[in-house]
């Protein structure tokens, strides 16, 4: 067979190319610019080498931030992934009640994220919001503002609200596509309702339950907008995690070259996680 | 030991599922419900097993009435069309699962799990999970589940329907094998008419939720009780053209075809005739058999068999012939019909001849 070599094909790729390379290779090597250089404005920058980077991982404020993110995220996991499957398994299989709870259940996720946190932080304020004066009404000495417990309960409350969902409609999804033999099966055999969940249910889940954890993985680990607003990071840095105190770094202290190699190190910490963790998920899996 | 269905029927709103149907099945017996998909093979078969209640109707099962009796406690085994084992288990924990929940020892266990596995060939892979199996040895593990436990009713849902075809041919050939000497009541739904004729046994042909005939596979196969048995039971489909007899003589309407049948106690009028595919062939076979012409539609060759669609005038036949007979799309072809095969029905569709 003879084929005409047609070199014109790469022109297509131009467009893609483009938009990878202004989305993220550019701002990424921007960061990498900065992450190993000094500079006092006036576009003067002098090499430093891997100075930040290690000034970094000696930092203790770098090591109390991460401390707090991983307990965050460890916690908002341990709770939204039994919490989402659970929800999942109540949720009706038929009738009408399937798309009442599909968009009931999309509600949170469809709320701007700083819109959370305001309304949460109204919502706790120990004054006037309803959480906070019920709590203090029940004899509670609750105040996020002020107190550290206080802050962390609000804060992964809020989370837990906003985005249990999207692990429910997941699981949901798994769930509804294991064929009812399956369960018949399990039903002629006598198995017990746990035994079905245990040997059937979670791991035809395993798929889309390695994507839930690790889209919530990601989105906690690096969670902003909503503490933000919602404590600011407070009290003192009690609830400053990453990313809140790579913002108060780089455009509080205005310190680019030490927030650049954060940024860096904050970037593979998730890429490594992540790596690890599908990995260890998929080994066993064959390819199909 | 045997199952009845007692005037079981079912419904789902509005709609009839199941007509009121009544089925014996003996002990020590294999039983096909043959028929095309939605038929009502699989619901039949949940009403048997107890994964469904009829809307009418009784269940009895080795003289005892079984009607609302929770399937745990009913001793029935069933494979289904998907390859349904627990996904994390080893093949040796599938096949074992059935047992675990009897309280038998582990040494017994192992044992019968050992015997069904060589009977099904798995014992080189007790250890392999579901996912790094061959659909075939997938449904070879279900077999094994269903086989393990001695129920009383192992009910087989299209359990070759997902194989390819050298699988499905493979396992075919051993199913009848692995009921041989089993106390126990087979039923195997199927679309298939030759796995029905390889299985053996009895057959009910369904169709639309309506068991039209049962009795020994040859039996139904041979004499079907009208047309619709008839069309259910052939594959590829039945010919069937409307025909009028005049004394000794039959012939199509449009006279391109005439016979005589000299056997046949019928009156004169018209009778739908139905011919299998396999008795319109390339060649002269029986010792009356009549020529009919027609066009070539479409020309298959399957193996060491041949299938031509071929036109006469404005109806269409299917013809199967023995070894490879090349025909050229639209060419005029002669093909030769078994005269001595052919079934005739009156106006009510009933089986009016007996071959």
């Amino acid at each position: 067979m003879n084929k005409t070599i047609n070199q014109k094909a790469w022109l297509f790729v131009i467009p893609v190319f483009i938009l990878v390379a202004f989305n993220a290779v550019v701002p990424l090597m921007t960061v990498v610019n900065y992450a190993f250089q000094e500079t006092f404005g006036n576009n003067v920058f002098t090499w430093e080498g891997t100075r930040w980077f290690k000034q970094i991982l000696r930092s203790e404020r770098f090591h109390a931030a991460l401390g707090r993110q991983f307990l965050f995220t460890g916690i908002i996991l341990a709770i939204q992934i039994p919490l989402g499957i659970a929800i999942a398994l109540t949720m009706p299989k038929k009738g009408i009640g399937v798309p009442v709870c599909l968009v009931l259940m999309s509600m949170p996720l469809l709320i701007p994220w700083n819109v959370v946190g305001a309304m949460w932080n109204i919502f706790a304020l120990p004054e006037i919001g309803f959480l906070g004066h019920t709590l203090n009404d029940m004899g509670f000495d609750y105040n996020f503002t002020q107190q550290i417990g206080d802050a962390w309960f609000t804060t992964i409350l809020m989370d837990v609200w906003h985005w249990t969902s999207l692990v429910v409609l997941l699981s949901y999804a798994g769930l509804r596509s294991i064929q009812p033999a399956y369960y018949q099966a399990a039903e002629i055999d006598g198995a017990s309702r746990w035994a079905v969940f245990r040997h059937i249910e979670l791991p035809k889940m395993k798929k889309v339950l390695t994507i839930a954890i690790l889209l919530r993985f990601m989105d906690s680990f690096m969670i902003y907008t909503e503490p933000f607003v919602l404590t600011g990071g407070g009290p003192g840095n009690a609830t400053a995690f990453l990313s809140i105190d790579l913002v108060k770094m780089a455009l509080g202290q205005f310190d680019l070259g030490p927030a650049a190699a954060m940024s860096l190190i904050y970037f593979f910490i998730v890429l490594l996680v992540c790596w690890v963790f599908y990995n260890l998920m998929m080994r066993n899996e064959v390819q199909s | 030991m045997s199952l009845e269905l007692r005037r079981v029927e079912k419904k789902v709103g509005q709609d009839t599922h199941i007509y009121r149907t009544d089925l014996s099945f003996q002990k020590n017996s294999i039983n096909i419900l043959l028929g095309s998909t939605l038929a009502g093979k699989t619901t039949l078969m949940q009403i048997m097993a107890g994964l469904d209640k009829p809307t009418n109707g009784e269940i009895w099962f080795d003289g005892k009435n079984v009607t609302g009796m929770a399937v745990q406690k009913r001793n029935v085994s069933m494979v289904y069309q998907q390859f349904i084992n627990y996904p994390n288990f080893t093949v040796f924990d599938n096949i074992a699962s059935p047992l675990k929940i009897t309280g038998i020892g582990s040494d017994e266990i192992k044992k019968k799990v050992g015997e069904v596995a060589e009977l099904l060939k798995l014992s080189g892979m007790l250890n392999k999970k579901p996912n790094e199996l061959s659909g075939g040895q997938q449904q070879r593990t279900a077999l094994a589940r269903a086989l393990v436990k001695d129920s009383g009713l192992i009910l087989l849902d299209e359990p070759l329907a997902n194989l390819d075809f050298k699988l499905r041919e493979e396992l075919r050939e051993e199913l009848p094998r692995l009921f041989e000497n089993r106390e126990c009541i087979v039923v195997y739904a199927t679309t298939e008419p030759s796995d029905a004729l390889l299985m053996g046994g009895n057959t009910a042909t369904l169709m639309e939720g309506k068991v039209i005939q049962y009795g020994k596979t040859i039996d139904v196969y041979n004499k079907p009780s009208n047309l619709m048995s008839a069309r259910v039971f052939s594959d590829p489909p039945m010919n069937v053209s409307v025909i009028k007899k005049t004394g000794d003589t039959f012939s199509l309407l449009n006279d391109s075809v005439k016979w005589k049948s000299l056997g046949i106690k019928i009156k004169d009028g018209n009778y739908k005739v139905g011919i299998r595919p396999h008795n319109i062939t390339t060649y002269k076979e029986g010792n009356n058999s009549v020529e009919i012409k027609g066009k070539v539609l479409i020309s298959e060759l399957s193996g060491s068999e041949s299938l031509i669609h071929f036109r006469n005038f404005d109806s269409d036949w299917v013809s199967l012939s023995n070894g490879t007979h090349q025909m050229d799309v639209g060419q005029e072809a002669k093909l030769y019909m078994n005269v001595d095969e052919f079934m005739y029905f009156d106006e009510n569709n009933k089986l009016v001849n007996h071959v």
